[in-house]
């Protein structure tokens, strides 16, 4: 431990203080905004004085189905990163194990396509959707999400399979397995941890898109929980229902939340391994 | 029945890239223990890897018995191997380390159970059945390492460097554990790579030791194949008589001045030194080099031993002590190399005595402008 | 080993025949579209107009009605917004994000603490975050107004996000907000990768350390920190959904994406709106282009 000027243990800690603040003072006010009611939200406390559930119950009598909401959401985003896992496993064995031709040029387009706007492909996209007579079906979102979702795993999961260690792929190739044994029998079990931070981080990605869910669903009862969420309306036009608001907004992010903090080491060294070593 | 032949293996790693082996031709006899020996980036390790089949052959025929492998996929070639850092799974079971292969071919549970119950009995492992390879010490690692081969009943046992990782002691040990299981499981060859020349003369019967650097593409790849007595007492070149045996041969410049059968007669230092070599196929007055090793020059104190062979002046530049022994470093002239000379017991003289060093004719090895070897007339053992 | 590259291609191919399916097909048929005129309710009547959508007296660039010039128009306003938001939001990003990656890097009492806490922001989804600020940013019952009156630092309530002035920079602290954590924890990763003797090296010789920040660490970080930031900027340049859901999305923030979803979806106009989205995918391409040029990173690691 080194020794430490004591002023400058006094702006570190004054520093700290407010970085926490501001990092989560944010989510506190949204939460006590989220038990007034009525006209406590327009007075000035910060904390209601008489704190109520009405609001978060409020949400599932309401006009928008939010329950609803949050079971497509979840049906969504679960779909879309189930099918990329599975399809990232196999292409980042080839990708982070196998020298090809061609390879740097396909990881480089992989980065290039998660990276372009997704207004681009807006209009092809609109007419493939209805096409496959999936417009207005939250399920239908499947489709866009697994742009970003698919080239987002496969990036990361190939830094995780580089890592592998060569001479225990080669002891199980003079054990007679071929490259789906390897996959599935060797390295699954040392690559579970980097699954579950991979699907996590592609989770949080499809639950929070907004673009599409907009667009290619129009009809309430299908629709995901972030449109759904700018949609919560008041009785009359002019009324914003602000306590309902963030009644919603607490649902949403609160298992997110947990979720992140839960693992956050795991996820802190999935983004970094995308980003520091690739 | 496991004999395996090489006939002009080569391989390159790129169509652009140097030879890493060269025409390697040589034989591992059935049940034979072969040391893969010599410097690094002479490609021992490559060429166990073509026999394991991890690695291409560019061209040339590997053949066990005399069926051709060169395209056969390993788990087909009746192989296994022990890896340097033992390559263990590391979510399963010793047990289920071993059963593993057994498995992927298809044997029913109770033969392998059988099988590697039978390995875990030879190698001691038994206690340790359920534990994870990270409960495990290194030798112990080493030891369910080698269970996983045995368990294979493969006509040829590969190992790549294996104890490389293992501390001094314990490397002692596992020496004398492989040299057991080698005489224990009798019809299966062994070929065995690693950089230690101490372990390629106390394990194998037949060492195969391999050039690196430029001699690869003068020389192909291979110095020498030999037991090891065979390759301490008779190195075919200086590559060899330098890689064998520690300290390193000296070797001395000299003047080829006079050849006749049984013996040849050089100037070195000044000095005319008599060798028990043929070097009938030389010319006169061509550049040599006359080759002793330390263990073989003899320190003459006060006169002793005079006539046994050419006496050659030095002064002693430094000595160290090892206990049982000494080494001393000498100097024979200006512009020479230092020689290096080993002798029993302690020795304290101060840096700058004269000494006077022998050399005796049986004891010398001569070699030409190039580096090959004179035969030696001498009886040695083999 | 030819086996082991037809292995690589097979197990390639679902992916690829995938992304082919749902990226590059929409792609091309969105820039076809951009050369048509067709009508949101009914895709298959298009008519083809060529440069129409691009240029001329409808098109996006050199057209003649634009009175005001370029930069006034909507497309070269939203053009402008963008990349407003974007430079200026990753500039305060990168140095928050660095003041906090610094101070993190730090041994002090309840660091994980901190840290956890400052993932936070991160972890709350962007339409929360823009509802929740929206919140407290309210001209007549948020809690910052009500703050900064109260200490006096203005003297009438503002309408952050509703007033033009303030609305992009309303935008970009909610972005700022939002995504610091992200590039702090990337620098923080970097930081603790850098080797610890140097710095030993340099507080036995007595170095101060501020000139060790700008002589050692910061040239050790710079190339992890320069993918993070372009990184960002390629994402910052096609944000929608905050700007969407936080201010009223007209001229004074609408951003390149949200004419286009304009355009597009509320007007219907699908010829105009693919052409936008063309013009903007090319806008993107060639920054990320002169990006990667100018601060010469490497993107993708040889196999």
């Amino acid at each position: 431990m080194n020794h430490r000027p004591a002023l400058g243990s006094v702006l570190l800690y004054l520093a700290a203080a407010l970085i926490v603040a501001v990092s989560v003072g944010p989510f506190l006010y949204m939460v006590a905004t989220s038990f007034k009611t009525g006209s406590a939200l327009f007075d000035s406390s910060i904390w209601p004085k008489d704190p109520s559930l009405r609001n978060y119950t409020a949400l599932f009598e309401g006009a928008q189905p939010f329950g609803r909401h949050l079971l497509n959401s979840v049906m969504v985003a679960t779909l879309t990163v189930s099918g990329a896992l599975l399809l990232a496993v196999t292409a980042s064995y080839a990708l982070g194990r196998i020298r090809f031709k061609g390879k740097g040029l396909l990881m480089l387009t992989l980065l290039g396509v998660s990276m372009f706007p997704q207004v681009a492909v807006l209009s092809g996209m609109f007419e493939l959707i209805q096409a496959l007579g999936l417009f207005n079906r939250a399920i239908g979102l499947v489709v866009p999400y697994t742009i970003f979702t698919l080239p987002f795993t496969v990036w990361i999961l190939t830094t995780f399979m580089r890592e592998l260690p060569n001479e225990l792929e080669e002891a199980a190739i003079m054990d007679g397995c071929g490259p789906l044994r390897i996959i599935f029998q060797v390295f699954m079990p040392l690559l579970w941890p980097a699954l579950v931070s991979t699907g996590l981080l592609a989770f949080i990605g499809a639950w929070n898109e907004f673009l599409f869910a907009l667009t290619f669903i129009v009809e309430d009862d299908q629709r995901t929980v972030p449109v759904g969420i700018s949609l919560i309306a008041g009785a009359t036009a002019f009324e914003i229902p602000w306590g309902t608001i963030m009644a919603a907004s607490v649902i949403v992010t609160l298992p997110l939340l947990v979720l992140v903090l839960v693992f956050q080491k795991k996820i802190v060294s999935g983004l970094t391994a995308g980003a520091v070593k690739g | 029945m496991s004999r395996i032949d090489f006939q002009q293996v080569n391989k390159r790693y790129g169509p652009s890239l140097p030879l890493t082996i060269k025409d390697a031709t040589l034989t591992v006899e059935d049940g034979e223990f072969c040391v893969f020996v010599g410097p690094s980036g002479c490609g021992k390790s490559t060429l166990l890897r073509c026999v394991a089949g991890l690695e291409d052959i560019t061209s040339g025929e590997l053949l066990f018995n005399g069926q051709r492998m060169n395209d056969l996929p390993p788990a087909k070639r009746g192989v296994a191997m022990v890896f340097q850092s033992y390559a263990l799974y590391p979510h399963m079971t010793v047990a289920q380390n071993m059963a593993f292969g057994l498995q992927v071919m298809g044997s029913d549970k109770a033969a392998i159970a059988a099988k590697v119950g039978a390995a875990a009995d030879i190698l001691q492992l038994t206690p340790l059945m359920d534990r994870l390879p990270k409960m495990l010490s290194g030798g112990q690692r080493q030891r369910v390492a080698i269970g996983r081969a045995i368990v294979k009943a493969p006509k040829v046992f590969l190992f790549d460097e294996p104890l490389s990782n293992l501390d001094a002691a314990l490397r002692v040990q596992t020496r004398l554990e492989i040299a057991k299981l080698h005489h224990d499981l009798g019809s299966a060859s062994m070929i065995y790579v690693t950089h230690d020349q101490v372990e390629a003369m106390t394990l194998a019967n037949k060492i195969v030791l391999l050039h690196t650097g430029a001699l690869i593409e003068q020389r192909g790849s291979v110095a020498q194949v030999g037991s090891p007595m065979t390759l301490y007492h008779r190195p075919a070149s200086t590559f060899v008589a330098e890689f064998i045996g520690s300290p390193k041969m000296n070797l001395l410049p000299g003047k080829l001045l006079h050849a006749e059968a049984g013996h040849a007669q050089v100037e070195v230092a000044g000095q005319a030194v008599t060798a028990a070599v043929d070097a009938g196929g030389l010319a006169v007055g061509s550049a040599v080099q006359l080759g002793v090793r330390p263990e073989h020059l003899r320190v003459s104190v006060d006169g002793e031993g005079e006539g046994e062979g050419a006496g050659l002046p030095a002064t002693l530049l430094h000595g160290e002590r090892l206990g049982d022994s000494s080494l001393l470093y000498v100097n024979v002239g200006a512009g020479l190399p230092t020689l290096t000379v080993k002798v029993d017991g302690s020795v304290s003289r101060p840096a700058g005595s004269a000494l006077m060093l022998r050399l005796l004719p049986e004891q010398l090895h001569l070699f030409d402008s190039a580096g090959q070897a004179c035969r030696r007339t001498v009886d040695l053992p083999t | 080993m030819n086996n082991r590259v037809r292995t690589a291609w097979l197990f390639l191919a679902p992916m690829l025949i995938l992304m082919a399916v749902v990226a590059a097909w929409p792609l091309l048929r969105s820039i076809w579209f951009a050369f048509t005129e067709t009508n949101i309710n009914n895709l298959a009547a298009s008519r083809f107009v060529g440069l129409d959508n691009f240029i001329g007296p409808y098109g996006l660039f050199f057209n003649p009605n634009y009175t005001d010039g370029f930069w006034q128009s909507d497309w070269g306003t939203a053009i402008r917004n963008t990349f407003q938001f974007a430079f200026v939001s990753v500039a305060l990003e990168t140095l928050a994000g660095l003041g906090v990656a610094l101070l993190l890097n730090q041994e002090f009492k309840g660091r994980t603490f901190v840290r956890t806490a400052v993932l936070v922001p991160w972890a709350i989804p962007t339409i929360v975050s823009a509802k929740m600020w929206g919140w407290m940013l309210h001209d007549q019952f948020g809690v910052v107004n009500q703050l900064l009156l109260d200490a006096g630092l203005i003297a009438q309530k503002i309408a952050w996000t509703a007033d033009a002035d303030t609305a992009m920079w309303s935008v970009v602290a909610v972005d700022v907000w939002k995504t610091t954590p992200f590039i702090a924890l990337l620098i923080l990763a970097a930081l603790q990768t850098l080797p610890k003797d140097c710095y030993e090296a340099a507080k036995v010789d007595g170095v101060h350390p501020l000139r060790l920040f700008w002589k050692v660490t910061l040239p050790l970080i710079r190339q992890p920190l320069l993918v993070a930031v372009v990184f960002r900027l390629l994402d910052a340049l096609r944000v929608f959904d905050l700007i969407y859901v936080l201010t009223a999305n007209d001229s004074s923030t609408i951003s390149m994406s949200g004419l286009v979803m304009r355009e597009m979806v509320d007007a219907g106009n699908v010829g105009f709106g693919s052409a936008a989205s063309t013009s903007l995918f090319l806008i993107i391409m060639l920054s990320a282009a002169v990006f990667l040029r100018l601060t010469r990173v490497k993107l993708a690691d040889a196999p």
